[in-house]
């Protein structure tokens, strides 16, 4: 039986050329065409020999192919691969949650100066943050009226209180933040209608969005209207209710006017205040009324705009505090976590074709060509696991921000820092598992 | 002109020092343009040593050996990765990439010449297929192929980039009588027809009628040839 009727057995006959039963010998096998092949003719040695190093560079496209060849091996192993990409996937996710919730909380930590409508503002140099300011003399407010286009200066006081909870009489520390409210320097969502109510002696109004454990002010304002609580040591009607947030520093806040805040807070100083908030002209040039403002007021203060109040804020949070560090720490926990799961599918990968890579090497494959399509493979899974895994991190985002009230979104700068930390997290896999490549060994092939 | 393979006193020896071993002792051998020459003797005699030496897989120690005009002793792993695309390997397994088709896999040697395009890599590979009897069969992965056809595919590999040589070791292990002998059959012809030599250790007492030279090797030594 010749080999070409083996072939015809059980599937459509094979194009049978005339001359293959002329063929000579058992086997029919078409020497016809095998004389047609130009590139079986034994090759000059010179050609290649002449510099086997440079014919490597140019014998392919040095990239493409050994990436391709990893392509296919990956997806010949389809559980294989789905697991890969679900754990790249999954330190995607951790990453983004981390960096989305450290964002999301230092965006929260600014709430305060960025409800803020000023356009200066006066701070004494020794403030850390807001909620932990070095007052100064309330008097540089009028000192600054003395620029011509500054329009107003309001001082801004914070403190510290308890406040009961009326539900179940326990007592909680809140913010208090006190200013005169008709003179438009905060815009708290909310606070426009209570201008009036809260020029009435011992009246506040309450953050809505203050965590539980001060009870249910809204609810109770809605169903009973103005009614008693106490604040510190003194008795105060709760007029209405306005939006800030909880933030590191303050897990309510209460905002009262100037006077209001100095019944509350008695050993205060009354000539100090915490912060100033200065309106301009419109169309006045802020930096020169900068300049004109830090020439004419003493050492005691320091002249900001709202852009370096804010980063002020943050950069206290971010540097003055272990939080940045945290979420940093649980980002690297991802990242190894999904290295771990990277190195394990490349390591097995090579460990089940070691037999087949070391064939590639006696048949002229050079190490570096074995190298790339590991690092092919890497590089594969680190762009197939981060496009789902940021899909899945936009959906998340508005899930929990929905739920948590925290400002989580995608953003564009955090989305290319994550793809460059998984892109590294996959590279740094690939390094570990092509140390295996070196026990395929072409001479064990025999 | 110097032959293909021209050995001269090759020594080789696994392990150093007191533990040295020699596997190979003095072996002088030369195979001419289009020779088959048979590598036959015990398991442990040295041949496949003698084989992977001559394969450029492993560093030479002693001796003299020129395969296709390269010297390999002393020789860099450039320089023996540069020999090794000259040679059509075929090994006892087929060693073939599961996850690649037998025509992708005929061309993966020919993405290491340069300049060939995909189009062109493909339809050498499709060639050489259908030159091996495999021509309906060339898109079927390995694992849908019998035994014998794995083999004509690895065969295919060997001999699609046009090699100065071929180095083969126990190709017909694993395949019947008749396969067995369509395969060498295959090789014998190529040989003949190219002037391209052949070298194959085997035990297979089936196919010595289709060398040219029989060369038996016992304890490292060549004992006849």
């Amino acid at each position: 039986m010749t080999l070409l009727e083996q072939e015809g057995r059980g599937s459509p006959p094979p194009a049978t050329p005339p001359d293959a039963g002329r063929s000579p010998g058992p086997v029919a096998w078409k020497e016809s065409e095998i004389n047609r092949l130009p590139d079986l003719q034994p090759q000059p040695p010179q050609v290649v020999a002449a510099d086997p190093r440079r014919g490597r560079v140019r014998a392919s496209p040095a990239f493409i192919l050994p990436v391709r060849l990893a392509w296919r091996q990956l997806r010949a192993g389809r559980t294989r691969l789905a697991s890969a990409i679900a754990g790249v996937m999954f330190a995607c996710v951790l990453v983004f949650m981390q960096l989305g919730f450290r964002s999301a909380l230092f965006d929260s930590a600014t709430n305060l100066p960025q409800a803020m409508r000023g356009e200066l503002f006066l701070v004494h140099p020794l403030t850390q943050a807001l909620f932990r300011t070095e007052a100064m003399p309330r008097s540089r407010a009028y000192q600054a009226l003395a620029v011509p286009d500054v329009v107003s200066a309001v001082p801004i006081y914070f403190g510290q209180a308890n406040w009961r909870n009326a539900d179940n009489g326990r007592r909680r520390a809140v913010q208090l933040i006190g200013f005169d409210a008709e003179a438009g320097a905060v815009a708290f969502p909310g606070l426009a209608g209570l201008v009036d109510a809260l020029k009435q002696p011992d009246t506040v109004a309450f953050d809505r969005r203050s965590r539980p454990e001060f009870g249910d002010v809204a609810g109770r304002l809605a169903r009973e209207g103005p009614f008693e609580a106490e604040l510190g040591s003194r008795r105060v009607t709760v007029v209405g209710t306005v939006e800030l947030g909880p933030s590191f520093a303050a897990d309510g806040n209460v905002v009262l006017s100037e006077t209001n805040f100095r019944r509350v807070m008695t050993r205060r100083v009354a000539s100090n205040a915490d912060l100033i908030a200065l309106r301009l002209r419109p169309g006045a040039d802020v930096d020169a009324v900068k300049r004109q403002l830090a020439a004419a007021l003493p050492g005691d203060v320091l002249v900001v705009t709202q852009a370096e109040l804010v980063a002020w804020e943050r950069r206290y949070w971010e540097n003055g505090t272990a939080i940045g560090f945290i979420f940093a720490f649980g980002s690297i926990m991802g990242l190894i976590v999904g290295m771990v799961i990277v190195y394990q599918i490349l390591f097995t990968d090579i460990a089940t074709h070691l037999r087949e890579y070391a064939t590639l090497k006696a048949m002229g494959f050079s190490q570096g060509y074995l190298r790339r399509v590991v690092m092919g493979a890497a590089l594969i899974l680190a762009l197939l696991g981060f496009l789902p895994g940021t899909l899945l991190s936009v959906g998340l985002y508005r899930l929990l921000a929905g739920a948590t009230f925290l400002p989580l979104y995608m953003d564009p700068s955090r989305a290319a820092m994550v793809f460059l930390l998984i892109f590294g997290m996959c590279a740094s896999a690939g390094l570990l598992a092509m140390r295996k490549l070196r026990e395929a060994d072409p001479a064990d092939m025999f | 002109m110097r032959p293909p393979i021209d050995l001269a006193d090759v020594c080789y020896a696994y392990g150093s020092g007191e533990l040295a071993r020699p596997v190979l002792r003095d072996v002088s051998l030369s195979v001419g343009p289009g020779e088959i020459v048979l590598l036959t003797g015990p398991s442990g005699s040295g041949k496949t040593t003698l084989l992977t030496l001559i394969g450029a897989l492993r560093a030479m120690q002693a001796g003299s050996a020129a395969v296709l005009g390269q010297q390999l002793m002393g020789a860099r792993e450039a320089e023996r990765v540069g020999l090794r695309r000259r040679i059509g390997f075929i090994f006892q397994n087929h060693n073939l990439l599961g996850f690649l088709t037998a025509r992708q896999n005929v061309a993966m040697t020919l993405e290491l010449e340069p300049g060939t395009t995909e189009q062109d890599r493909l339809a050498r590979a499709g060639a050489m297929l259908k030159a091996v009897g495999l021509g309906e069969r060339a898109d079927a992965l390995p694992a849908k192929l019998s035994g014998g056809q794995r083999q004509r595919v690895a065969v295919a590999r060997a001999l699609v980039g046009g090699p100065g040589l071929v180095l083969a070791d126990e190709p017909t292990a694993a395949l019947d009588r008749q396969t067995g002998h369509e395969v060498m059959a295959l090789l014998r012809d190529l040989a003949k027809q190219r002037g391209v030599p052949i070298l194959m250790v085997t035990h297979d007492p089936r196919i010595l009628d289709l060398a040219d030279r029989v060369v038996a090797i016992e304890d490292g030594r060549v004992v006849t040839g």
